[in-house]
């Protein structure tokens, strides 16, 4: 394990850095994305909610193996973009590109469904009090349905970025030297196990300190509601 | 462009149900496995004995944190590379090559067991325990209880919750591509490498994905229905 870490540790840290560079994006991109997309949604004009649905449903009804695909091939498929003057600037980032596109869209597909949950989860009497107190719509999602929302969807979308991140390591099908790239390339030269044991544990210790870090501002910005029971998420083991 | 999608020599339909029903398949024995894995780690976590408790915690908090794409692999090298280092113990030279079916369901089925061990964990406690004392007052021994009351009433509160999961698994099959198993993602890739139209072919694909989760939907839907007939609504 060592051996495998002296030689070609560098590569795997490499790669690594690109799997937090692509997350970080997409989750930021992706957010971006899903807030309007959530609020269709929940939209009562089908104009709005019907393209939402089917956009939410079709990222999240096939694997995001073939969302890449689609995205990298067919765009290869596209001779249209081979012409074009900033081709040659992208030529050799075009894999990391598509990724970045790719966990983007998927990702926003999740989390709008997270961002409605967490819409519809506001106790209706505040939506009442902000409008008898003469809050316009926009008013009211700005300061109480959104923030609110926020911290109600807060530990769901903790979820969605594991697996996002998780799900990342399929973009070393589509080129991208990522950590499971990285490793995956390593494995064609060494053929030693230790090589995915170790990317795991990167894997396993990246998303536990995300996890960790997560609950630590779950429990600061729900400070306000007091301790809950289900707070500590303690488990509780079975009486005799 | 289309006839692409034809069944027989001149198109790539063919191969396409085939993939489908490879994904099927490994959908299908992965979500046995993990339901055998699942229960089996709740009970551990439920059990009595400390050890055993945080074992299973362990184990589950392992094969969440780390992608199913990882652990695909190790098992399919992993395996091999073990079978052959043993039997080269024995002084043999072997190149025993694991089946890729059998690999890419139990990786699945290690996933989908660690996550719903969860699903299972909450249901067994969401069986009431007023239940529980009454079959003791019947004089049932603690197999009886498990078998007669909790069991069959556990699988009301669990339902929803492996919907969900299979729901990820149906997805997840596509790894196994990965790993040149002949699924539906990987019929789709030899045809788009073929054809060079990937657009249309990763898109025939995706749509009978999407059959198959709307499909999956509708049915679960019911299934819930059907397990809470006996229940009185709010």
């Amino acid at each position: 394990m060592l051996e495998v870490i002296d030689t070609y540790g560098w590569r795997l840290v490499d790669g690594l850095w690109t799997t937090i560079e692509l997350v970080a994006i997409a989750t930021v991109l992706g957010f971006v994305f899903a807030v309007p997309l959530a609020l269709a949604r929940v939209s009562r004009n089908p104009l709005f909610a019907w393209p939402a649905y089917a956009y939410v449903f079709v990222f999240r009804g096939t694997p995001l193996l073939i969302q890449l695909f689609i995205i990298y091939y067919g765009s290869g498929q596209i001779t249209a973009i081979q012409d074009t003057w900033w081709w040659p600037h992208v030529r050799e980032y075009w894999g990391w590109i598509c990724g970045i596109i790719g966990l983007t869209l998927n990702t926003a597909a999740y989390t709008a469904e997270i961002v409605r949950g967490g819409i519809l989860g506001v106790p209706h009497g505040e939506v009442e009090a902000a409008r008898a107190c003469g809050m316009t719509t926009p008013v009211l999602y700005r300061r109480i349905m959104l923030p609110r929302a926020f911290r109600i969807a807060w530990p769901a979308y903790g979820n969605e970025i594991v697996f996002l991140i998780k799900g990342s390591v399929l973009v070393s099908t589509i080129t991208v030297l990522d950590l499971m790239g990285q490793a995956r390339s390593v494995f064609s030269r060494n053929l030693d196990l230790n090589t995915y044991v170790i990317a795991g544990i990167m894997y396993f210790v990246m998303i536990y300190a995300f996890d960790k870090g997560w609950r630590a501002i779950e429990a600061r910005i729900n400070r306000y509601l007091g301790e809950r029971p289900d707070a500590k998420r303690k488990v509780v083991p079975e009486p005799a | 462009m289309w006839d692409l999608l034809q069944y027989g020599d001149q198109g790539y339909g063919d191969e396409l149900i085939r993939g489908a029903l490879y994904t099927l398949m490994l959908a299908a024995s992965s979500v046995v496995v993990g339901v055998l894995i699942g229960l089996g780690l709740a009970s551990a976590k439920l059990a009595q004995t400390p050890a055993i408790r945080r074992t299973a915690f362990g184990f589950t908090a392992i094969f969440r944190g780390v992608p199913e794409l990882l652990i695909m692999l190790v098992v399919y090298f992993g395996v091999g590379i073990a079978i052959n280092k043993l039997v080269g113990l024995i002084g043999y030279e072997s190149r025993v090559e694991v089946d890729k079916f059998a690999a890419a369901t139990f990786a699945l089925g290690l996933v989908f067991g660690a996550f719903s061990s969860e699903v299972f964990r909450g249901a067994f406690l969401a069986v009431p325990k007023g239940q529980i004392e009454a079959g003791l007052a019947c004089g049932m021994s603690r197999r009886q209880i498990f078998f007669r009351i909790r069991m069959p009433q556990m699988w009301r509160f669990a339902l929803p919750g492996l919907g969900n999961l299979w729901l990820i698994l149906l997805k997840d099959t596509s790894l196994a591509a990965i790993i040149t198993y002949d699924e539906l993602a990987r019929e789709a890739r030899t045809a788009a490498e073929n054809s060079g139209e990937s657009f249309l072919l990763y898109g025939a694909a995706g749509v009978i994905y999407l059959v198959f989760t709307a499909v999956s939907m509708v049915a679960t839907g019911r299934l819930e229905r059907w397990a809470d007939k006996g229940v009185r609504r709010a």
